[in-house]
């Protein structure tokens, strides 16, 4: 096996997770693509370490990695439950006015 | 010439689990976006996360695909309800396809993916510098963030006690600041008073 088998399982996660950032409505759904992202990046990075720099400093960059997992859920489930109590919709498309 | 998998994680047998593996979590986290319900959403990113997991233990990364499995497990168990609250119906038996542009996202998609397996194909990935360490693995981790990293683990826990508080100010329903308004002096107009006796 090759580290350039694990990078492209890796991107094709990657741009799966991508295509359901840019195409779900559904607030909840789209941070579902945003961890697909990540979840690509843990096993890219995991790889990347494993094959050119096997120590230990590298496992914690993945650690942090799965720590801003947990926050960016945290956060985005915060905003979603304030907008769903303020507009009363869970849908990206009902708060285009937050953009920018 | 590509760097190969370490001696200890390297084989046929290995190859052929980490194939599976990586069938299972492209094709459950592209099921994501197919399912007809959000339960079943939650599901099927659950499966892609720890697949990729076991394909770090395949790795020999006890540690972080164990702590991979642990997080991600409790975290869909988490979205699972919170999605059930926001739709507010039998998550696993309604029906659902709420996208937009999706044919511009697809394109962008295919694209990036195709760009990426060229640059992953083409760019001269250096050899190996070291060898992976055996059975210290964990122990060397340990050491790391006890050690000459600890700043790094010690800047995540301010930002962790920051997330707990923004989560708390935006998902509250009601803030001292609508009681009061800017005048915070001001006694509170509360539709039930509190305390006791009340």
């Amino acid at each position: 096996m090759t580290l350039q088998l694990v990078l492209v399982v890796a991107a094709a996660l990657f741009c799966v997770g991508l295509y359901g950032a840019l195409s779900q409505q559904v607030v909840v759904m789209v941070m579902m693509g945003l961890e697909l992202m990540l979840n690509g990046l843990v096993l890219a990075a995991a790889a990347i370490w494993l094959f050119l720099a096997p120590r230990p400093t590298g496992e914690v960059l993945l650690l942090v990695v799965l720590a801003v997992m947990t926050l960016e859920m945290a956060m985005g489930f915060a905003v979603a439950v304030l907008v769903h109590r303020r507009r009363g919709s869970d849908m990206t498309d009902m708060a285009g006015d937050l953009a920018g | 010439m590509p760097p190969s998998l370490p001696a200890r994680a390297r084989g046929s047998a290995v190859i052929v689990v980490f194939l599976l593996l990586a069938a299972v979590s492209v094709v459950t986290g592209a099921l994501v976006f197919v399912v007809d319900s959000m339960a079943r959403a939650t599901y099927a990113l659950a499966c892609s996360f720890v697949a990729v997991a076991l394909a770090l233990l395949t790795f020999g990364l006890t540690y972080l695909g164990v702590i991979t499995i642990l997080m991600m497990v409790m975290e869909m168990a988490i979205m699972a309800v919170f999605m059930i609250m926001f739709m507010g119906m039998n998550p696993a038996l309604m029906p659902m396809d709420m996208v937009h542009g999706k044919r511009a996202a697809l394109a962008v998609s295919v694209a990036l993916f195709a760009l990426l397996v060229v640059g992953i194909v083409v760019a001269p990935w250096p050899g190996a510098a070291g060898s992976a360490s055996t059975a210290s693995d964990i122990a060397a981790l340990g050491h790391t963030l006890m050690g000459s990293k600890m700043l790094v683990m010690m800047s995540v826990s301010p930002i962790m006690f920051a997330t707990i508080v923004g989560g708390v100010v935006l998902a509250s329903g009601r803030t001292r600041y609508d009681r009061f308004g800017d005048d915070l002096d001001h006694p509170a107009q509360d539709p039930t008073p509190g305390g006791v006796g009340r």
